[in-house]
């Protein structure tokens, strides 16, 4: 079914009867083409992207949930491109252009909101930073606008910008940057994907890998053994554990970050601001609550909850910046588990089993590559070659030392 | 969640600053293969169970400790001093 603004009226006039399911529920067959481990945001789009770029539609994507039950129904949903090194700008950069029609190619609203996004400075060496990733945006082909302490304040005029820690210099905005519905963007993939003839496999737990001769050759399933002969693992944070079943250690440590969300409010904040002195963010979505959150909780975790040292630090933060958000209530707090590189940048590459390919590390910024993630894993898994812009997202990058450390952290999983 | 530290006793959490998994304990020698470096800096089991990582008791006493722990429940199950480990 094509949804449309007149089927939406129609449909209210005859009581909504005519709606039907958005994705079959298939019991899964013996054999596929590709298997997809893993039903979050970027197994869905990696099997919709199968199917349209590359016209491979005997495809099961198996989810030991259910779809969108993972990060990519847990994340704040900023969408941006304000990336720095090679490697990474390019491949958001894509992102981004693909978030910008996405609507329209899935027929699905997603709710993206180009709404802006602000990433405050505090001194002059920051400013510098920032004046240099701008230039880097720039040359990149996408934007961005360097806002003096006035600037900022046109935009966000009730910050605390006298705060005697953290008084605000100024900021760098992406104008093209923004927010969308996280969960539409799965649903929106699922059902592009299952209307091209993926099959979208629920409470479907993968617990072993086949390889026979060094090749796939299918996988162990919780629903029975299923076959296939190209194998794409993309569980985010657990990552490690599916790799291990093909006798692989990822440079993977996986973390809890929380997030919150306080009542419905009038609308109060137009963009996204980001905070990354005191470590906090924050937007409004649509139906006005106000949707924030800070750093990781610190230490390895699959606890998909958070601690209270975090929810304080994040509270404390919102408050010093913008003491007016100290009356609102919050509704909700939660976790999702991160799966942390040790240079903060994602992989999307072959492993040493033939037909097998892993899709990981994306930290805490996987959503906006939903899109982009999708197309490349697609694109490496039908021509076996990558794609241009994620040519650097390799496995062995860590081995040959060629990182994308994008914050210039070092070597430690929890600090990017 | 809280620490028992060996010389400090139970502690908060936020006295703590965690490093990452024991492996950093095992730093591999002079003439080690990269494969040796790429394992120690980057690889890890990253279990979801019972794991052994290194803290530092950064507003205690100090010392670096080995702590034993569950990474799905949060369940604390030992805590030693590296320094005596190295005895
Ligand atoms: C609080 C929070 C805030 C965030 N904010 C942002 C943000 O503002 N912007 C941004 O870009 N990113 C953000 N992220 C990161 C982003 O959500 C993730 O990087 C991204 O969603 C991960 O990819 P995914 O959607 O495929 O993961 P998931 O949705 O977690 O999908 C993985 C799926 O694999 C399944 N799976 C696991 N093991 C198996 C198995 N053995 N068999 C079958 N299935 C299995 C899981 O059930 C899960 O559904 C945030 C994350 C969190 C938690
Ligand atoms: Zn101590």
């Amino acid at each position: 079914m094509r949804y449309s603004g007149l089927k939406v009226i129609t449909e209210g006039l005859f009581g909504n009867r005519g709606w039907t399911p958005a994705w079959r529920d298939p019991a899964p067959k013996a054999e596929y083409d590709v298997i997809i481990i893993g039903g979050g945001g970027h197994g869905l789009s990696t099997a919709y992207y199968l199917a349209k770029n590359h016209g491979i539609t005997n495809v099961a994507v198996l989810e030991k949930g259910y779809l969108g039950g993972g990060n990519v129904g847990r994340n704040t949903t900023i969408v941006r491109a304000n990336y720095f090194l090679p490697g990474n700008s390019e491949f958001y950069s894509h992102s981004l252009k693909l978030w910008e029609g996405l609507e329209a190619e899935l027929n699905y609203n997603v709710m993206h909101s180009q709404r802006g996004l602000i990433n405050l400075f505090h001194s002059d060496g920051q400013r510098d930073a920032f004046v240099r990733r701008g230039n880097a945006m720039i040359n990149q082909g996408d934007d961005a606008i360097l806002l003096d302490r006035d600037g900022v304040r046109e935009h966000l005029p009730y910050l605390d910008f006298d705060n005697t820690r953290f008084p605000i210099y100024g900021g760098l905005l992406h104008p093209r940057g923004g927010t969308a519905r996280h969960d539409a963007v799965a649903w929106g993939y699922a059902r592009g994907a299952d209307r091209r003839g993926v099959d979208l496999i629920q409470n479907c737990e993968v617990t072993g890998i086949d390889i026979q001769g060094g090749k796939v050759v299918g996988v162990q399933t919780t629903r029975g053994a299923i076959r296939a002969r190209r194998v794409g693992i993309v569980v985010a944070g657990r990552s490690s554990q599916v790799a291990a079943m093909a006798g692989m250690r990822l440079p993977i440590e996986s973390h809890v970050l929380q997030a919150f969300v306080t009542e419905g409010l009038k609308p109060v904040i137009n963009h996204v601001v980001s905070f990354g002195m005191g470590h906090f963010y924050i937007s409004q979505s649509d139906k006005g609550g106000l949707v924030f959150g800070g750093d990781l909780d610190f230490y390895a975790s699959y606890a998909a909850r958070g601690n209270l040292p975090m929810v304080e630090h994040v509270m404390e933060a919102g408050m010093t910046l913008m003491p007016m958000i100290g009356r609102a209530k919050v509704l909700r707090s939660w976790g999702g588990i991160m799966d942390m590189t040790p240079d903060g940048s994602p992989i999307i590459d072959r492993t040493h089993v033939e037909g097998l390919f892993i899709d990981c590390g994306w930290n805490y910024g996987g959503f906006k590559a939903v899109p982009a993630s999708g197309w490349c894993m697609a694109h490496l898994m039908a021509t076996g070659e990558p794609h241009e812009v994620a040519r650097k997202f390799r496995l062995d990058r860590f081995a040959t030392g060629h990182l994308l450390d994008e914050e210039g952290t070092g070597s430690q999983h929890n600090l990017h | 969640m809280r620490l028992t530290c060996p010389l400090c006793g139970e502690r908060d959490r936020r006295e703590f600053y965690y490093y990452g998994a024991e492996d950093y304990l095992h730093r591999p020698g002079e003439g080690a293969s990269l494969a040796e470096w790429d394992s120690y800096l980057h690889l890890r089991d990253n279990v979801a169970g019972v794991v052994r990582d290194l803290w530092y008791h950064e507003a205690g006493c100090a010392q670096w400790l080995v702590v034993t722990r569950n990474t799905v429940t949060h369940e604390i199950s030992g805590v030693e001093l590296v320094a005596e480990r190295a005895k």
